[in-house]
Parts: structure tokens; C-alpha cells; sequence
């Protein structure tokens, strides 16, 4: 049984973003939408996390950091970007520092669109993440067994 | 048949555990106005961590964790089947310094503050468990809990203040607010989530069986102090345990965190008090 889709544990990141999506982020935890009915937990620890959620476009500063989050996740994990500024760079794209969404450095499973993106939205979102997530642990698994079996 | 019970305890204690964390974050979430998570939760959460990759820092940071664990059953084994209450609470602070050296391992300062606050924890939680202990005996006559639970009057008779105060130390084992200072339950944030930082996959995994492991253990306690000869008294002896959790739940729920010197300080003066108190009292009246 694959328990990966009952418990997935959020790493939540803010890019360059107006802070509009990050709060509808929130307001996902609130009594109102309650993720955890999903087994969702917001953790503040790439190492504990599945799902990295970007909010807002990456810019040169941050390059790095989103780099390193990524990298620190354990497998599998998945990448939802939150919002039209981590999906393109959104309003921000014509900045200077901008350089455009989370997909110009870190490989994005799942785009939930919206200006800010709307809780049920984002909900929606990480739902899908989960389809993929799962995915990604059955190939991850069979690759895996291929190996055993061969004696690598 | 020694050896079937003592593999009952290992695998029904988890179980029992699983299923008291998973009624308390579904409880905690009522009361914060939410529907929350299955009661399973905690089942598939460490499931999940089980089939996760489990990133390593170094050798020994993991080491430590199997050990800790490793410890702490013994302790569950040795409570569970009626053993010494000394030996009892000796194995389960081994148990807590190696899960404190595992922090120490990792090298990380998330985990070193950590490792830092659960020792203060540690100092804050254990005079009291040893004054418990000797209350226990006083009573008794015996640390054998076998001894203790097959009395003519239950415990809490004699010892009202050394159970309030081991009540309150409680909320140190039970990682609960105000005082869940080295590893947090809520708002996983890094410098609350201590020790855990640096640990993912299996090992976390272990770390949260270890804590279904101590809550078993801490509401045995709370059962010793009840039971007697007399069969009903153990249906009161669980009821007590029930109402216990629930109280330590609405404290977690009903409260913020507070700093260390708080934490420290409040503890040794409960102990100080009612703890001491309680233990001259009853040797003048024996
Ligand atoms: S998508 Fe809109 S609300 Fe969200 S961060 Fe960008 S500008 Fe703000």
C-alpha cells in the first residue's frame, strides 16, 4: 500500500512574491479549509518534507536557496508552483531581478494558476502533486528492484 | 511464555500508542475548531516515513536513534510485566541521553539547541521521577511494581502531592506546550522540531514509535498509582489514564510555549514543594 498520498508533509517557500499567495497558503490551514483532514502538515523542514510549494518568481538572490531546498528533500518529492508569479514571473516578470517562475531552476510537477491563487485552488493542487508523487515512488520502486535483481 | 508476552508488549505498545496520538491530534483539532486528520494518521505518517528515502549525515546520528529506542522498549518491558520502578526510570533516561547524542551527532545547530532543551527537559522531568519512585516504595515497601499494584490501597492514598507532581512533569514527557521546548508536535518549524532536524525517513520513523513507546510509558505510571488487589480499581486506574491525557491535551491546546528558565524552574519548585512535602509527611506518619 502506498501511504505517500495520506501524508504529505508541505514545505512551503516564498520567492519574490506579493505575499497574496502565501497567505492564501495559510488560510489553507485555517478551520475554515483544514488540510490536515488530508494528513497535510506544514513543516518548516526540507528533510521532513514531500512537497515543496513555491510562491512567487525566482529571482537571482534566490536562486541558490530554492537550489538547496530542493536538494535537501528526501525522495520522492514534488514541486507545485502556487500562483501566476512562480508559474511565469507573473506581474514581477519585467523586473529587473526577476527571473522568471520556480520551472527556469527546479523541475515543477503541478501549476496552480490564479492571482492569488485561491485556497480550494491550492488544495486542488497539492492533490495532484500527490497523484504524481505516488507516481514517482512506483518508478523510483521498480528501478529499485530492476537493480536488485541484477545485482548492481 | 514469558518471552509471548514480552513480544505482545512490543508490538501491542506501538499500537496503543499510534492510536492515543492519533485520538489526541484529532481531539486538538476540535478544540481548535477544525475536523482533523483520521484517527490513523499517525499509522500512515510513519509508514510513509518508512518508505521514504532516509537521508544520512553521518553514521552514528543514526545509530543513536536505534539504540534510544532500543532502551525505551526495555523500559515499556520491564514496567509492562511488573519489574523494578528503579531499574525503570534508570533505562528510559539512558534512553533519552542517546536520543540527546543523536541530536549532538548530527553537528547541525537546529539539532544542537535542541539536544540542549531536551537535556534541560531532562533535568527539569527526572527529580521528580526518582521522588515518585521512592514515594512508591515508601508505600510498598517494595519497587517492584508487581508489589505496588497487588496492595490493599491504591497508591495515590498516600502520595496525592507526588502524583500532581508527577502529573505536571508529565507535559515534559509527553512533549506537550507550555513545555515541548527540544521537539515540538505543533508549527514544525525547524528550532522547535530539535533533535528531529537532520533526521528523514526510516530514522524519523523510528523516533516517533519511540514516542508512542513513552506515552505508553508515562500513563503506566499514572496506572501504578491506582491499582490495587481489588479488580475495579484497575477499570479506575484506566480511567484515570484517560483523564490525564485529556487534561495534558487541553494544557497543549490552552497554552504558549514558555522559555527554558520557566520550564526549569517551575518544575524543580513543584517538585520541591508537593513532591518533597509529600514524601516527609508520609515518613513521620509511618
Ligand atoms: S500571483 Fe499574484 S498574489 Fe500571488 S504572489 Fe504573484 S502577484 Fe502576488
Amino acid at each position: 500500500m502506498n501511504f505517500i498520498k495520506k501524508s504529505p508533509w508541505i514545505l512551503h517557500y516564498d520567492g519574490s512574491s506579493c505575499n497574496g499567495c502565501d497567505i492564501e497558503v495559510l488560510a489553507c490551514l485555517t478551520p475554515l479549509y483544514d488540510v490536515e483532514r488530508f494528513g497535510v502538515i506544514n513543516t518548516g523542514n526540507p528533510k521532513h518534507a514531500d512537497i515543496l510549494l513555491i510562491t512567487g518568481s525566482v529571482n537571482e538572490q534566490n536562486i541558490p536557496v530554492v537550489k538547496q531546498l530542493y536538494e535537501q528533500m528526501a525522495e520522492p518529492r514534488v514541486v507545485v508552483a502556487v500562483g501566476i508569479c512562480a508559474a511565469t514571473g507573473g506581474i514581477f516578470s519585467e523586473c529587473y531581478n526577476v527571473v522568471g517562475g520556480a520551472d527556469k531552476v527546479l523541475p515543477v510537477d503541478v501549476y496552480v494558476p490564479g492571482c492569488a491563487a485561491r485556497p480550494e485552488a491550492v488544495i486542488d493542487g497539492v492533490m495532484r502533486a500527490l497523484a504524481i508523487l505516488e507516481e514517482k515512488q512506483k518508478t523510483a520502486r521498480c528501478k529499485k528492484g530492476t537493480q536488485e535483481g541484477a545485482g548492481v | 511464555m514469558i518471552a509471548l508476552e514480552i513480544l505482545a508488549i512490543i508490538i501491542l505498545t506501538p499500537l496503543v500508542g499510534g492510536l492515543l496520538t492519533g485520538a489526541d491530534r484529532v481531539i486538538s483539532a476540535r478544540m481548535q475548531g477544525r475536523k482533523g486528520p483520521p484517527v490513523l494518521q499517525p499509522f500512515y505518517d510513519v509508514f510513509k516515513l518508512f518508505q521514504k528515502e532516509s537521508i544520512e549525515v553521518n553514521t552514528m546520528h543514526r545509530f543513536y536513534v536505534y539504540i534510544s529506542i532500543i532502551f525505551v522498549i526495555f523500559t515499556v518491558i520491564i514496567v509492562l510485566l511488573g519489574g523494578d520502578v528503579l531499574l525503570a526510570v534508570f533505562a528510559l533516561t539512558l534512553g533519552s541521553i542517546f536520543f540527546v547524542l543523536g541530536g549532538y551527532a548530527s553537528n547541525s545547530p537546529y539539532s544542537l539547541i535542541g539536544s540542549e532543551r531536551e537535556l534541560l527537559q531532562m533535568m527539569s522531568y527526572e527529580p521528580m521521577l526518582l521522588l515518585a519512585s521512592l514515594g512508591l516504595y515508601y508505600v510498598n515497601n517494595s519497587f517492584y511494581i508487581k508489589d505496588i499494584i497487588s496492595g490493599d490501597t491504591p497508591a495515590i492514598l498516600f502520595l496525592p502531592g507526588i502524583f500532581a507532581g508527577f502529573v505536571f512533569i508529565l507535559t515534559f514527557k509527553l512533549r506537550k506546550s507550555p513545555v515541548d521546548l527540544s521537539m515540538s508536535h505543533h508549527g514544525h518549524q525547524e528550532i522547535v522540531k530539535g533533535i528531529t532536524t537532520e533526521y528523514s525517513g526510516k530514522d524519523l520513523a523510528i523516533i516517533e514509535i519511540t514516542h508512542w513507546y513513552e506515552t505508553v510509558l508515562v500513563l503506566a505510571f499514572v496506572y501504578i498509582f491506582f491499582a490495587v488487589k481489588d479488580p475495579v480499581s484497575h477499570v479506575w486506574a484506566v480511567l484515570a489514564c484517560v483523564v490525564v491525557y485529556f487534561l495534558e491535551i487541553l494544557v497543549d491546546n490552552g497554552s504558549a510555549r514558555v522559555k527554558w528558565q520557566l520550564a526549569l524552574k517551575s518544575s524543580w519548585i513543584v517538585t520541591g514543594i508537593v513532591g518533597a512535602v509529600n514524601l516527609v509527611v508520609i515518613s513521620l506518619f509511618r
